[in-house]
């Protein structure tokens, strides 16, 4: 287990600095970061005094080792350090942080919305297959894969906030604000853990170990409850810890759209003034988080399945 | 093949043979089974009409879809103007028909839908035939990059990337494949895996054939039908992420039509004008749900062991 464990930080390493690699690149792929951070209204002295003082005139290699490593007051980014933010003059990682737990609040209420939905979705229509009941839970998961977040958060508007008049456009302050876009954010984790909840109580259900508890003479509900459910629980966990990843950066369009103080929505209002440095920090450091949740969702899968091998 | 196996598989013995003296094709079998299936057929049905939109908008349109008119600025659907021309679905902020941008508009859909799924299948496939040929410490370092790209959180980077290259077809089919080339890698890696070991490679290769003609002869025709569900299924994903690209403004810059930028036209009037927020919704929905239907259709012909494959 521990051999397991090590591995898998090793590996959340490697990728951790491929992403940092990308993230440095990002200001590169025009070949001037220098034009490219710069307003347009900027002189030609303007733009080499900066290119000067960022640096930008020294061989790749040297701004690489410096982007990891830091130069003068910069301490680098592997000490966490993005430089400062252009637009507001602070460091930029402090920016970004500011906005996580916006942002890991809607994940988790997304995702409670999506599993108090789709659980119970999911093992009705698989223990009522092919019945009116899992007919109409695979219409609303297929619904849930195809309609756009976005355009669901804004039909929500016109039904609750401007007919209705029940909930919020935006805000986060008051509890009901996150309901609308934690609504929103959350249909296609619900719609895909709903179908493997499903799919994977089916195939459990199928085995033979279910059927020996059934010739012992226990009720259906014993049998789904103590035997079946327990085994089929093993790939939800999985998606759930993809899906609660995908929540945390994927959220962007909702976020602005209910004007929700998380990253997504700095990210947005970052690039709009060209302000970079919080690009790449908010770009990191949700990766760092997504490799985290899926380095605890590997351990617990372990953990809850013995038979995959630690090697 | 799996294709011929599984299809033959569906034809019980009862059905007449005698079409002609093969027997049906396996055009004609599949069409069968299509006609068994009636949500497929609406996703055949669904994307063909958005096709024909695409392909011939003119044919389709009843006006003109940048032709602004201030004397009928967002007239709800109904609308006939003094001229005595209806406008079916209303007008828009700048008294643009919403029937005819809805058409024209599913130009970039479709057009980035496609680009992006071709780009990201012809890198992944290639990536993947590599790693799963060759195997070992190649197979390592492209894993790892795979990794990698999947921990980035996709639609900030894809943002940055656009803001940066500036919004453009060619740049948004970059971005999304940038991430979208992934799924191909793992499902034909793993795929290639299986296969390399199988007799007929082994005897390809006894028989003198080289490394290049036994990954374009043997290898690829024999992951072609996953990949084609893989397409599928990420069609639908990479048409919402578009419209979520034109909605935030980074996305095929006005005044072209995208069903995105046409919500987030609407976004300013969701208390007044509905209209301009339901119906490029709808458009949209119907297309990835169109191609949803689709791709679960041939995911249980072509490939019944992808069932499970989620992402």
């Amino acid at each position: 287990m521990r051999a397991y464990i090590i591995r898998g930080l090793l590996q959340g390493l490697i990728v951790l600095w491929v992403v940092l690699l990308i993230v440095f690149l990002m200001l590169h792929m025009t070949g001037d970061p220098a034009d490219l951070l710069m307003p347009e209204e900027a002189t030609l002295e303007e733009v080499a005094e900066f290119r000067k003082e960022m640096r930008f005139d020294q061989p790749i290699y040297v701004q690489y080792f410096e982007f990891l490593f830091g130069y003068g007051k910069n301490l680098g980014v592997l000490r966490g350090d993005f430089g400062d933010s252009y637009y507001h003059n602070v460091p930029a990682m402090g920016l970004v942080t500011e906005r996580i737990p916006a942002t890991a609040i809607l994940a988790v209420v997304s995702l409670l919305v999506g599993l108090v939905i789709a659980i119970p979705a999911g093992i009705l229509s698989a223990v009522f297959r092919k019945t009116w009941i899992d007919h109409f839970s695979s219409v609303l998961s297929m619904a849930g894969q195809s309609i756009p977040n976005f355009w669901l958060g804004l039909l929500l508007i016109i039904l609750f906030s401007e007919i209705l008049g029940w909930l919020p456009t935006s805000g986060y302050r008051e509890a009901k604000s996150i309901v609308l876009p934690a609504l929103a954010a959350g249909l296609y984790a619900t719609a895909r853990i709903m179908r493997m909840m499903r799919s994977s109580l089916l195939e459990v259900m199928s085995q033979d170990f279910v059927n020996t508890a059934r010739s012992k003479g226990l009720t259906e509900a014993l049998v789904i409850g103590r035997h079946a459910l327990k085994n089929a629980s093993i790939p939800v966990v999985t998606i759930i810890g993809l899906e609660l990843g995908g929540l945390l950066s994927g959220t962007v369009v909702i976020e602005v759209i209910f004007a929700w103080p998380g990253v997504g929505w700095l990210v947005v209002e970052s690039i709009n003034v060209n302000d970079y440095p919080v690009v790449q920090a908010a770009v990191a450091l949700l990766s760092f988080m997504f490799v985290g949740v899926n380095l605890a969702v590997d351990i617990l899968y372990a953990w809850l399945d013995p038979r995959i091998s630690y090697s | 093949m799996a294709i011929d196996k599984t299809i033959n598989a569906g034809v019980s013995p009862n059905i007449p043979q005698n079409l002609d003296e093969h027997g049906p094709s396996e055009w004609q079998l599949a069409l069968r089974e299509l006609m068994k299936r009636p949500p497929a057929l609406f996703g055949v049905f669904t994307i063909a009409m958005m096709l024909l939109w695409a392909l011939l908008p003119g044919l389709f349109s009843p006006h003109d879809p940048l032709a602004q008119d201030l004397e009928r600025y967002l007239k709800p659907p109904g609308f006939v103007d003094a001229e005595g021309l209806t406008y079916w679905l209303g007008t828009d902020q700048l008294g643009r028909d919403i029937v005819s941008r809805i058409i024209w508009g599913s130009r970039v859909s479709l057009a980035v839908g496609f680009a992006a799924v071709f780009v990201s299948g012809f890198i992944g496939i290639t990536m993947g035939l590599i790693a799963g040929y060759y195997g070992g410490k190649i197979d390592a370092v492209i894993s790892r990059i795979v990794d990698a790209v999947l921990a980035i959180p996709f639609v900030l980077l894809a943002i940055a990337i656009i803001a940066i290259l500036g919004a453009s077809l060619q740049n948004i089919v970059l971005a999304v494949a940038l991430r979208t080339w992934t799924v191909y890698t793992r499902v034909v890696r793993g795929e290639v895996f299986a296969l390399k070991e199988s007799d007929m490679v082994t005897g390809a290769r006894a028989a003198g054939s080289g490394t290049l003609r036994i990954m374009l002869v043997y290898l690829l025709p024999n992951v072609f039908s996953s990949c084609i569900v893989v397409a599928t299924i990420y069609l639908g994903r990479v048409i919402i992420i578009e419209s979520s690209f034109s909605f935030l403004g980074m996305g095929v810059p006005p005044p072209t039509p995208t069903w995105g930028g046409m919500l987030a036209d609407g976004r300013g009037f969701l208390d007044t004008s509905w209209w301009l927020t339901l119906f490029p919704g709808i458009a949209l929905t119907l297309t990835v749900l169109g191609v949803n239907l689709l791709g679960d259709w041939l995911r249980d012909v072509l490939d019944p062991r992808m069932k499970r494959l989620d992402d």
